[in-house]
C-alpha cells in the first residue's frame, strides 16, 4: 500500500510552473529520493506534502486519506529543513522534545524519548547544550532527532546533507540509511547530489522543471537514463545525435554498436565513459587527448576527435594505462555501454 | 561559516539566503505561503487596532473638523482658503516649517558624529551613555521646555553668569529640539551603522579606493536611507512641536500646534483651529509617506552583522579627539540642561534645600492651583501610563503581528496609518475626545479611561515600530518547522514568535510607558482638575508667577525626569539586537 500518493499535483508561482502534474507514490518503509537541479521544484513538492504550500491542482493522499485542507500541524509528517531551522531560543533537548510537547506526551516519556534519540544520532547527553554551540554536523543530527521524535509516519528531508563537508556527508549517508532501515521509517528526501541520492534511496525520482523525468532504482537510473536531461544531470556528456540502421548507429564518431532490438531511425545516443575503450591511434576513432583529470581510482580523459565536426568525447581508464595530454589515441565503443535516449520534450 | 549571523537580523529575511539552491526560482518558493486563511487571520488581527484607531483617533479628529467647518447643517469649505491666506496664519506656517527644517539640519550636524562614535568605537560607559542621551527623547516636552528655561531663560543659569538670555530668541527652541532629538539620529543611524560590515569598506579599499572614497561609495549609500528616515522623523517631531514652543516661544513664536491650542483653548475659534488641524494633517501625511518610502528602501538587501563585532577602541589622536568632542557635546547639550533642572528644583528662596519638594505634598502650598496635593500627580501619572502601556501593547502588538507578513498595498497603508497619531495635533485629538466621546454609547467624558486612551494613541506607533523589525526578522521557516512538528498557528506564535520577540516587547513597553508618562498636548485637555498628571501639573506651575511655583515646577519636572530615566535605564539592559526604528 502506498503511504504517500500525489495525484497530478501542480503549483504555479506567477507564470512559472514549480510543479506540473506530478504523480508520485511512496510505499511504506520505502526510501525515495527526489533528485534534481536547483529550481526543478523538488523542495516545493516536499512543502506541498507537508501542507506548507497549497497545491493549485491535484491531491495528496497520506495512508489513503485526502490531505486537501488538512493544515501542516495535523498531517503527522516530519520535515527536516535544508538549513535545519533549530529553534535558537531552546537548547538541544528543548528542540528535540518540541514535537512531543505539541502532542502532550508525558514528561517522563518525553525525557526518555529525547535521550534515546540523542543516543541514536550520536549525541548522547547533549540535552542542555545551546544550539548555536553546535557544529554543522551536530545541528544536522539534532534536526534529525527532532524530526524523528514524534514518530512521523512519513519523514521528509530537504537537502539533508547539503551544507556538510564531504567526509562527514559520506559517513552520515551510510548512518542514515542504516538508521532508516532499522527504524522502518518511510522517507521522502530531496537532494541535488546524485551520490547522496544513490547511497540513500531504494528508489530515485529525477525531476526536471516541475516534472518527473525518470523514476527507478538507483541502478536502473544510472544504467539506463531515459533522456538527455537525466543523462547530463548524472554527469554523462557523451551524447550525440544518431541514425540507427541494421543494428548500427551512424554518429559523428563513426558507426557505433547499439543494443539489440533498438528501433531504427533518428535518436540520441549516450555512450558511458566506461564504454569508450582506448586503442592504438590507427584503430577506431582517431583522437587527441585534450585533458586528463585525476579522479583517485581512475583518470577521466577528454578526447578531441581528429574530425573537427565530431563532439568531444569523455573516456575513463586506469591510472597506469592513462595517456598524457596531447597524445594521439584511438577510441572504440562497447555496445553494452551505449544507451538509446528518449527525445527530450 | 564566516558570516556568523546573529539571530534575528535582517540578513535572515524570509526570502533571503536559501543556501546552496538559492536560485531565483526556488528562493521564491520558501517565502511565506499566501493562502486565504492567512488573509482572514490577518484581518482578524487588524480588527482591534482598526477599531481602536477608528473610535479614538479618526472619530474625534473628524468630529473636531466637522464642528469647525460645518455650521447650520452646511459645510463651509470657504473657510479653508480664508484662514490659510490670513497673514498671521501664513506667519505661523512659515515659522513652523523653517524652524523644523533648521532644527533637523542642526540635529543632523550635531548628532551624526555621535552616531558614528556610538557605532564604531568601544569605550567604557558606552551603554550608560547611550541610555543617558536617550533620556531627553522620552522626556515630556514640558520638562524639556522647563529645563531650557532654567538654563537660558530669565533668571536662568546663563542669565546669572553672563546676563545672557536666549528664551526670547529662536535659538532656545532650536537647541531644545536638538536636545530632544539627538537620540533619534544616534539610535536610527548609529544602530544601522554598527551593523554594517566594516569588511565591505575593506573590500573597496583592496580594490583601490581611498579611505574617503570607500566610505563615500560603500558606507554612505547603505546609510543614506537611515539618515533620511531619521531626518524625516526629527522633522515630524519638530514640525508638530508643542510643549517646547509653548514654554520657550513666548508670545512671538508659535508652531501650528501651538496656534491650534491657542485658537481652541484660549480664543475658542473652532473653525480656524479646524482648518489649521487639516493643514497640519496634510503636511504630516506627506512627511509620513516620504518616511514610509525611505524605511522600505532601508529594509532592502543589506548584509548586516552583529554590532558587537564592529566596534573597537579608538586608535590614533584623530579618533580620540572625535570621541572626546562627541562626549563633550553630549555633556554640554544633554547633561547641562538636566543638571540645571535639578539644581533649580533644589535652589529655593532660602538657599538650597527640599522646600519645593516639600511644598508639593499639600494642596494648600500650591497656592490654589490644585485641588489636591501636587505630589498626587506622580501617582496619577504612573497609573495612567501603566494602563496606557497595556492598551498600547495590545493594540500595537496585534497590529505588528498583522503586519509581520509582507503583503500588498492595503497593509502598507495600514502601516503608515499607525504612524499618523505621532504627527497629528495632540491638541486636536484631546479636544476631539471631549467633543466626540461625550454621548452614549461612548460617554467617556467623566471616565478616567479617557487619559490612558489618549496616551496609548501616542504609544502605539512606538510599539509597532519596535516590534515590527524583530517580528519580520524571524525566519518564516522556523514557524514552518514548528507547524510540521504539530504546533497549531496560535501555538506557533506562542512557542516561536513570543520567545524571540520577548525582549522587543519589553523595550516597546518601556517606550510606550515613557511617552505616555510625558504626553501633554492631549492630556492637558482631558485630565480632570482633581487628577492632574505630572506634565499638566508642571505646565500649571509654570503658568503661575512666584518663585515657589517655579521651584515646584522644577521639582516636579525633576521627578518626572527621574521616572523616565529609570524606565529607560531598565530598557537599556534589555536592548534587542535590532534597535528598531527609534
Amino acid at each position: 500500500m502506498a503511504l504517500l500518493r500525489c495525484d497530478g499535483v501542480s503549483v504555479r508561482f506567477g507564470r512559472h510552473d514549480a510543479l506540473d502534474a506530478v504523480d508520485l507514490a511512496v510505499a511504506e518503509h520505502e526510501t525515495v529520493c527526489v533528485l534534481g537541479p536547483s529550481g526543478s521544484g523538488k523542495s516545493t513538492l516536499l512543502r506541498v506534502v507537508a501542507g506548507l504550500q497549497r497545491a493549485d491542482a491535484g491531491r495528496v493522499w497520506l495512508a489513503d486519506r485526502d490531505q486537501t485542507g488538512v493544515p501542516a500541524h495535523r498531517r503527522g509528517v516530519g520535515l527536516m529543513f535544508q538549513d535545519h531551522q533549530l529553534f535558537p531560543q531552546r537548547d538541544v533537548g528543548g528542540n528535540v522534545a518540541f514535537g512531543l510537547r505539541m502532542r502532550r506526551t508525558g514528561r517522563t516519556e518525553t525525557e526518555r524519548t529525547v535521550a534515546e534519540l540523542l543516543d541514536l544520532v550520536g549525541l548522547p547527553g547533549a540535552q542542555r547544550r545551546a544550539v548555536d554551540s553546535l557544529s554543522g554536523g551536530e545541528q544536522q543530527r539534532v534536526a534529525l532527532a527532532r524530526a524523528l521524535a514524534p514518530r512521523p509516519r512519513l519523514l521528509m528531508l530537504d537537502e539533508p546533507l547539503g551544507q556538510l563537508d564531504r567526509g562527514l556527508r559520506e559517513r552520515l549517508v551510510v548512518e542514515l540509511r542504516e538508521l532508516f532501515g532499522r527504524l522502518g521509517t518511510t522517507v521522502l528526501a530531496v537532494t541535488h547530489d546524485q551520490g547522496e541520492a544513490f547511497a540513500l534511496a531504494d528508489r530515485v525520482v529525477v525531476m526536471d522543471r516541475g516534472r518527473i523525468a525518470q523514476s527507478g532504482t538507483p541502478l536502473e537510473v544510472w544504467q539506463r537514463p531515459v533522456s538527455e536531461f537525466v543523462a547530463r544531470f548524472l554527469g554523462f556528456d557523451n551524447v550525440v545525435g544518431a541514425t540507427v540502421r541494421d543494428g548500427v548507429a551512424e554518429t559523428p564518431w563513426g558507426r557505433l554498436p547499439v543494443p539489440p532490438g533498438t528501433r531504427p531511425g533518428a535518436c540520441r545516443l549516450l555512450v558511458r565513459p566506461a564504454g569508450v575503450r582506448l586503442t592504438g591511434p590507427r584503430e577506431g576513432l582517431e583522437c587527441t587527448v585534450a585533458a586528463r583529470t585525476f579522479r583517485g581510482d581512475h583518470v577521466a580523459l577528454v578526447l578531441r576527435p581528429s574530425d573537427s565536426d565530431a563532439p568531444r568525447l569523455e573516456a575513463s581508464c586506469a591510472l597506469r594505462d592513462a595517456p598524457g595530454t596531447g597524445e594521439r589515441v584511438g577510441a572504440a565503443f562497447e555496445a553494452a555501454e551505449v544507451v538509446v535516449l528518449e527525445r527530450d520534450g | 561559516m564566516v558570516l556568523a549571523r546573529p539571530v534575528g537580523t535582517a540578513s535572515e529575511k524570509t526570502t533571503g539566503d536559501t543556501g546552496s539552491t538559492g536560485a531565483a526560482g526556488e528562493a521564491r518558493e520558501v517565502g511565506p505561503p499566501r493562502d486565504p486563511r492567512g488573509a482572514a487571520l490577518r484581518l482578524a488581527l487588524m480588527a482591534v487596532p482598526l477599531a481602536f484607531f477608528g473610535i479614538f483617533f479618526a472619530y474625534p479628529v473628524a468630529a473636531i473638523v466637522t464642528r469647525g467647518l460645518r455650521t447650520d447643517g452646511r459645510w463651509r469649505f470657504g473657510r479653508i482658503p480664508e484662514v490659510v491666506s490670513d497673514p498671521a496664519v501664513v506667519d505661523v506656517l512659515w515659522f513652523t516649517a523653517w524652524q523644523a527644517a533648521a532644527s533637523t539640519a542642526l540635529t543632523l550636524l550635531i548628532a551624526l558624529p555621535g552616531a558614528y562614535v556610538f557605532a564604531r568605537f568601544a569605550f567604557p560607559g558606552k551603554g550608560l551613555l547611550r541610555a543617558v542621551v536617550t533620556v531627553p527623547f522620552v522626556l515630556p516636552t514640558v520638562v524639556v521646555g522647563s529645563a531650557f528655561l532654567a538654563l537660558l531663560g530669565r533668571g536662568g543659569l546663563l542669565d546669572e553668569l553672563w546676563g545672557v538670555r536666549l528664551d526670547t530668541s529662536v535659538w532656545a527652541i532650536l537647541l531644545a529640539h536638538v536636545f530632544f532629538n539627538y537620540a533619534v539620529v544616534v539610535r536610527t543611524v548609529g544602530g544601522l551603522w554598527a551593523q554594517l560590515d566594516p569588511r565591505q569598506e575593506e573590500a573597496a579599499r583592496m580594490l583601490g579606493a581611498s579611505r574617503l572614497s570607500a566610505w563615500r561609495r560603500v558606507t554612505l549609500p547603505a546609510l543614506a536611507p537611515a539618515v533620511a528616515a531619521a531626518a524625516l522623523m526629527v522633522f515630524l517631531f519638530t514640525f508638530t512641536s508643542f510643549g517646547v514652543v509653548q514654554i520657550l516661544g513666548g508670545p512671538h513664536y508659535a508652531t501650528l500646534e501651538v496656534a491650534i491650542y491657542r485658537e481652541t483653548a484660549q480664543l475658542l475659534d473652532l473653525p480656524t483651529a479646524a482648518v489649521l488641524s487639516l493643514v497640519q494633517f496634510a503636511a504630516v501625511g506627506g512627511v509620513l509617506a516620504l518616511h514610509a518610502w525611505t524605511v522600505r528602501r532601508r529594509e532592502g538587501a543589506l548584509r548586516l552583522v552583529d554590532p558587537a563585532r564592529t566596534a573597537r577602541r579608538p586608535q590614533g589622536p584623530a579618533q580620540w579627539a572625535l570621541l572626546g568632542s562627541v562626549l563633550a557635546v553630549a555633556a554640554l547639550l544633554i547633561l547641562t540642561p538636566l543638571a540645571v533642572l535639578v539644581e533649580r528644583s533644589l535652589n529655593g528662596p532660602d538657599g538650597y534645600g527640599f522646600d519645593s519638594y516639600r511644598a508639593l505634598q499639600s494642596a494648600a502650598d500650591s497656592g490654589g492651583t490644585f485641588f489636591v496635593a501636587p505630589l498626587e500627580a506622580v501617582g496619577n501619572s504612573l497609573r495612567y501610563a501603566a494602563v496606557a502601556t497595556v492598551i498600547a501593547l495590545v493594540v500595537g502588538g496585534l497590529a505588528a503581528a498583522a503586519l509581520t507578513r509582507r503583503a500588498g498595498r492595503l497593509v502598507r497603508g495600514f502601516d503608515a496609518l499607525l504612524m499618523l497619531p505621532l504627527g497629528t495635533s495632540a491638541v486636536t485629538v484631546g479636544f476631539g475626545f471631549l467633543i466626540a466621546l461625550d454621548e452614549p454609547p461612548l460617554d467617556l467624558r467623566a471616565s478616567w479611561m479617557l487619559v490612558p486612551l489618549a496616551q496609548a494613541l501616542v504609544g502605539v506607533p512606538f510599539v509597532v515600530r519596535t516590534m515590527l523589525p524583530v517580528l519580520r526578522a524571524v525566519d518564516h521557516r522556523l514557524r514552518e518547522a514548528a507547524a510540521v512538528l504539530g504546533a497549531s498557528p496560535l501555538r506557533v506564535w506562542r512557542e516561536v514568535d513570543l520567545p524571540l520577540v520577548g525582549r522587543a516587547l519589553a523595550v516597546a513597553a518601556g517606550f510606550a510607558f515613557a511617552v505616555s508618562l510625558g504626553e501633554f498636548g492631549a492630556t492637558v485637555f482631558i485630565s480632570r482638575p482633581d487628577h492632574p498628571t505630572l506634565p499638566v501639573a508642571v505646565a500649571r506651575f509654570l503658568g503661575r508667577a512666584g518663585e515657589l511655583s517655579y521651584g515646584q515646577a522644577m521639582a516636579l519636572s525633576t521627578i518626572l525626569m527621574l521616572v523616565c530615566a529609570a524606565s529607560l535605564v531598565a530598557l537599556e539592559r534589555i536592548r534587542t539586537d535590532r534597535s528598531g526604528e527609534f
